[in-house]
């Protein structure tokens, strides 16, 4: 019996010190637990074999709205465009002398106002660095499925 | 002394001989001079020679790299010469004197830092703009033929502007392609700029 208990004591301590090193070890608190992310199936700690680079859409259609306000997603490729305080290529097309020479959308009204609703006579300087708000798309497949529809009255197709 | 004595006795009293003497030394001298002087001129048309001082290296080098002209998938550059050197003589000869400009620029710092550099940006871009408007871009459409654009390749939006305007003739290639190859200057007052 005595053997038996100090044989059990042994046992419980060394499993303890197991459990303890093993609760201490990154790979338990890195562990997904199985579950897969957007990241996919890889472990917090290993480096994962990053994704192909994704294309730029070649130039299209404009492409339809999803809600009233929504900043219009860039049709085409901006590769080289430049926007900074010397220049705006944007502009050079986007902008109501060029607009319609080149067919392109005249930026709205709305790009003229201020913070405060004052409206300018130049685009106004939180409107002027278009890809904040605007972005070209790439040929990547959504990460999750997504039902999201427009309202009908929204579509011009 | 008597053989220098001699070709000058031949040189004074002119016989045929003599004649002939003088024109193929003439001759020599010319290939040799013009030889020479062409090997210069080739030097000096290479890109390593355009970016060995700072001026250059440091500035428009650097944003010219992140550019089409110096990347891209097809693996075709454009050096500097390329765009900014005529490739015929006499064109070529009249850009090369007017560079000389330049090496007075260069000897007296006038774009020695950075700051120097943006500073002149634009007066010195205007004159390339004013150059190229003038010969039709000419240097462009040493590689860029209008005649072998294939409109089905391209994308909508330069097929509404090459078949229009480019293809009338009245527009040329840097009105509408400012800044493809370098930071642009300001362009506050420039056509068709914002
Ligand atoms: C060379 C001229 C040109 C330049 C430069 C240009 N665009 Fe465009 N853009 C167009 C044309 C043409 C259209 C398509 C209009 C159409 O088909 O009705 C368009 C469409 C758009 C649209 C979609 C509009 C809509 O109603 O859905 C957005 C947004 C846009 N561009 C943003 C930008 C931004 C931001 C930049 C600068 C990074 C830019 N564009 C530079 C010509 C240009
Ligand atoms: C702060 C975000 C923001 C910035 C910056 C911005 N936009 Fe917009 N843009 C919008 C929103 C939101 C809309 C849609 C609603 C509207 O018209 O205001 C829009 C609409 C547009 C449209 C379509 C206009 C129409 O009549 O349907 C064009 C073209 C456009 N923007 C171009 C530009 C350009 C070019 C720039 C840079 C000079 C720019 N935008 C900067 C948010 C922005
Ligand atoms: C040495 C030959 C050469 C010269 C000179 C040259 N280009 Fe190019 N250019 C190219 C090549 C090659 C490409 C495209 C490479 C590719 O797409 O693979 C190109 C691409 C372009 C593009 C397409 C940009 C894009 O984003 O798709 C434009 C615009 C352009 N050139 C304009 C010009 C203009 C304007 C000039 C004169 C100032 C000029 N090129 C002079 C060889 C040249
Ligand atoms: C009237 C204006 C205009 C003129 C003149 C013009 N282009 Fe363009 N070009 C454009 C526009 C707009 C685009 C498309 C938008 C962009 O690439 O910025 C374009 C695109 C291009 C492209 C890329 C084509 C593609 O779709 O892949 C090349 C290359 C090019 N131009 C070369 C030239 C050359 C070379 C000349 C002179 C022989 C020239 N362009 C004259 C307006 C012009
Ligand atoms: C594809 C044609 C092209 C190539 C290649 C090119 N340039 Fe330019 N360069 C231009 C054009 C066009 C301008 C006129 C300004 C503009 O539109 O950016 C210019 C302007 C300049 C200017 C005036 C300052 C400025 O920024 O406008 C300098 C200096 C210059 N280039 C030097 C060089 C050097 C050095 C190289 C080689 C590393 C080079 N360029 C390669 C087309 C080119």
């Amino acid at each position: 019996m005595k053997k038996l208990i100090t044989g059990l004591v042994l046992l419980g301590v060394v499993a303890t010190a197991v459990a303890q090193k093993d609760d201490s070890s990154n790979d338990a608190l890195l562990s997904n637990g199985g579950i897969e992310s957007l990241r996919g199936k890889a472990q917090l700690s290993e480096t994962r074999e990053s994704d192909k680079m994704k294309r730029v859409l070649k130039d299209r259609e404009v492409v339809e709205r999803n809600y009233v306000h929504q900043p219009p997603v860039i049709p085409h490729q901006i590769r080289g465009y430049k926007v900074d305080l010397n220049s705006n290529k944007c502009l050079s097309c986007h902008g109501w002398k060029y607009a319609k020479e080149v067919g392109a959308t005249k930026v709205s009204p709305t790009h003229f106002e201020t913070r405060d609703g004052m409206t300018l006579s130049d685009i106004s300087p939180r409107r002027y660095f278009c890809s904040q708000c605007h972005v070209p798309q790439v040929d990547a497949k959504p990460l999750v499925k997504n039902e999201f529809r427009a309202v009908e009255s929204l579509s011009h197709k | 002394m008597n053989m220098l004595k001699k070709i000058w006795q031949i040189l004074k009293t002119p016989t045929s001989a003599a004649v002939g003497f003088v024109i193929a030394l003439g001759f020599v001298g010319g290939v040799v001079f013009w030889g020479g002087f062409n090997t210069t001129l080739e030097l000096t048309n290479t890109e390593e020679f355009c970016i060995g001082c700072h001026e250059m290296g440091d500035n428009v080098y650097q944003e010219y790299k992140e550019t089409i002209h110096y990347a891209n998938r097809s693996g075709v550059r454009a050096t500097c010469p390329d765009c900014h050197v005529p490739k015929d003589w006499t064109h070529k000869i009249i850009r090369k004197i007017a560079a000389s400009k330049e090496v007075w620029g260069k000897m007296t710092g006038i774009i020695d830092t950075r700051e120097k550099f943006q500073d002149h940006r634009k007066s010195m871009a205007m004159r390339e703009w004013k150059r190229m408007k003038d010969n039709d871009s000419r240097e462009c459409r040493n590689c860029h033929n209008f005649e072998y654009m294939d409109f089905s390749e391209q994308g909508s939006r330069s097929v509404k502007m090459h078949s229009t305007a480019l293809a009338s003739g009245e527009k040329t290639c840097i009105d509408c392609h400012k800044g493809i190859a370098h930071e642009l200057p300001d362009m506050e007052g420039v056509e068709g700029w914002h």
